[in-house]
């Protein structure tokens, strides 16, 4: 736990220097050059296609970079297998959620947090995830069968479950009710207490209520980054993207 | 109406689990009793197919891997017992021959299909290939200078006078038609009881969770190549075991183990019985193969045609198969009968678990 008189640690969780994703004639990810610290909280907003889900899966190994490299403490993970990276401590929950469907919810969060444990140790511990979440009432349902926003909870639960160093949350609050939004913000800053985050969200009220420093994509680049307050009060920003959802 | 929950997937669990066995040990022991030397070959020979149709209905139905070419481990495993064992007398090792060569022959395969990243699609037509491939080159090798040891290949006629399996150490002792029947059902059961304890561990849970979401399986930190080449391996082994046993049965095996019906016809046993269960596939295996040989006994319509239709009618009306649509039927009759037993005491029986309640109103 770093406080905020501790120095600023030397070395980085993740770096990412000159990342670069193309498609075809498309640069999707055009020389990214992103720093995050330990047990930090970053927020990315931008326009829909200004690459940050691009960026995500470039993170997380299910995209090669066409150029430049990013590390994960002292490991190159630049072009790894994702289950590489996700064994040194990334997680993610991706924009469209990613669950065992025909599995119940508890198995679901079960196989994540299974890896490399005891078959005693990995009951308590999905019992404890499944119970952080509110999710005992429903452990034994078929994920499939769910409702959107109960299965964002499944995959992020599955996320935890992983205990990862790195959790990357992709929209997390995309198609959550009111009262949800607020428990995943509340959870977000728990998690953020012993974990690095990084967040993608379009929901504005959402970001004002986690976030501290953002980070502001636009086509492919870094437009700005700074504090919540100066990036969602500066013109810029407005023009490509709280404009635009304004109008 | 209290939606179907995963719940329906545990009740099918241990009491189903049990039930298997015992019907298993019950024909095992029951069998021999009850049936003549006649029904008891043909009973052996339905052990044989029920355990390849285990292999298919393992690998596509929890693996989620079209595997289409399956016979090309049942003929690899029937020809390497017969190798084999006329090389050496004794049965005992021959029977492991028969299962380690098709496990290492897929091993191989299967490592450049899943570390090459070839897609599902392409490993249904790469295994379908393989298997049409053997058929060719095993058809070739008439004539004499084609032996591996003192055994001839025998080129479309096969090997005949395959020696049975013998008891373990005593090459002279083979078995008659009851011991055959013992050996092949008591491995049958085994490799029931083998996959079963393979699905309740964590191999077993990665693989299906792997068929449901290979994504999200490399994102927490699995690697589906890895677990996906395991599970083509266990189920070619598996496959060459009922191989060696289907040699056993005919006493001769021939290029035609390798051929295409071969390959169709695991896939419907599998597609009749159930995708997704093991005892559908088993049950599936006995059902065409007693239609196949009553279909045989008349000539009024060509029994591939039946094969066919019979087919064409499942795929239309029991797109499931047989056994989940029962077991449906079986746990939804369980759950009227509970909740009605559960409404006369109380008066909660939808608030008790609001969880159920709320999801089933979305």
């Amino acid at each position: 736990m770093n406080g905020l008189t501790a120095p600023r640690p030397l070395r980085p969780l993740l770096r990412a220097e000159g990342a670069t994703m193309r498609f075809g004639g498309v640069t999707a990810v055009d020389a990214v050059d992103f720093t995050l610290d330990e047990v930090e909280l970053r927020c990315l907003i931008g326009p829909n296609g200004a690459g940050k889900s691009t960026f995500f899966k470039m993170l997380t190994g299910q995209l090669t970079p066409s150029a430049g490299r990013i590390r994960f403490r002292d490991a190159d993970i630049t072009g790894a297998h994702p289950h590489e990276i996700a064994r040194l401590g990334v997680g993610i929950k991706t924009q469209v959620p990613n669950v065992f469907n025909g599995l119940s919810v508890r198995e679901n969060v079960f196989i994540a947090g299974g890896r490399r444990k005891s078959l005693a140790r990995t009951k308590r511990f999905v019992d404890e995830t499944l119970e952080r979440l509110r999710l005992t009432a429903i452990a034994g349902r078929m994920v499939g069968q769910l409702a959107h926003g109960q299965r964002q909870w499944v995959e992020i639960a599955t996320v935890l479950a992983q205990e990862p160093e790195l959790i990357l949350l992709d929209e997390p609050a995309a198609g959550m009710t009111h009262e949800e939004v607020h428990r995943t913000a509340e959870l977000i800053r728990e998690i953020n207490r012993t974990h690095a985050v990084i967040v993608v969200e379009h929901d504005m009220p959402f970001i004002r209520m986690i976030a501290k420093t953002v980070t502001v994509f636009n086509q492919g680049r870094i437009l700005m980054q700074d504090e919540v307050g100066r990036v969602l009060a500066d013109q810029r920003v407005r023009d490509v993207y709280l404009g635009k959802q304004a109008a | 109406m209290i939606p179907t929950t995963a719940r329906s997937g545990t009740i099918a669990g241990p009491a189903g689990f049990l039930a298997v066995v015992a019907c298993g040990l019950a024909l095992l022991f029951g069998a021999p009793h009850v049936t003549e030397s006649f029904g008891l070959v043909q009973m052996t020979g339905f052990a044989a197919l029920a355990m390849f149709a285990l292999s298919q209905g393992f690998v596509w139905g929890y693996g989620g891997i079209m595997s289409f070419g399956q016979a090309a481990f049942l003929g690899l495993g029937g020809y390497a017992y017969a190798v084999s064992v006329i090389n050496l007398g004794d049965s005992t090792l021959p029977v492991l021959i028969a299962i380690a060569v098709p496990m290492l022959f897929a091993a191989a395969l299967g490592y450049f299909m899943f570390f090459g990243r070839i897609s599902d699609a392409y490993v249904g037509v790469i295994t379908l290939t393989v298997s049409v491939i053997l058929f060719q080159l095993f058809n070739t090798t008439s004539g004499s200078q084609y032996r591996i040891g003192q055994a001839e290949l025998g080129g479309f006629n096969g090997i005949p006078a395959i020696p049975v399996i013998n008891r373990i150490g005593e090459p002279g002792e083979q078995l008659d038609i009851e011991g055959l029947w013992a050996v092949a059902m008591s491995a049958l059961i085994l490799v029931y009881v083998l996959l079963r304890a393979i699905l309740a561990s964590r191999l077993g849970r990665v693989i299906v969770a792997i068929r449901e979401n290979e994504t999200r399986a490399q994102l927490i930190g699995y690697d589906p190549r890895l677990y996906k080449l395991l599970a083509f391996t266990i189920s070619a082994g598996i496959a060459g075991l009922a191989g060696c046993l289907y040699a056993n049965w005919g006493g001769f095996i021939s290029p035609t183990v390798f051929g295409l019906s071969m390959s169709a016809q695991v896939i419907i046993y599998v597609l009749v019985g159930g995708l997704g269960t093991l005892i559908g596939p088993m049950l599936g295996a006995v059902l065409i193969q007693s239609l196949i040989i009553a279909a045989g006994t008349q000539s009024m319509v060509d029994s591939n045609l039946g094969l066919g239709l019979v087919l064409v009618g499942f795929v239309l009306l029991v797109p499931e198969g047989l056994v989940p649509v029962a077991r449906r039927l079986v746990v939804g009759a369980a759950e009227r009968f509970t909740a009605r037993k559960r409404a006369t005491p109380g008066a909660e029986p939808a608030a008790a678990n609001p969880a159920l309640a709320e999801g089933g109103g979305r």
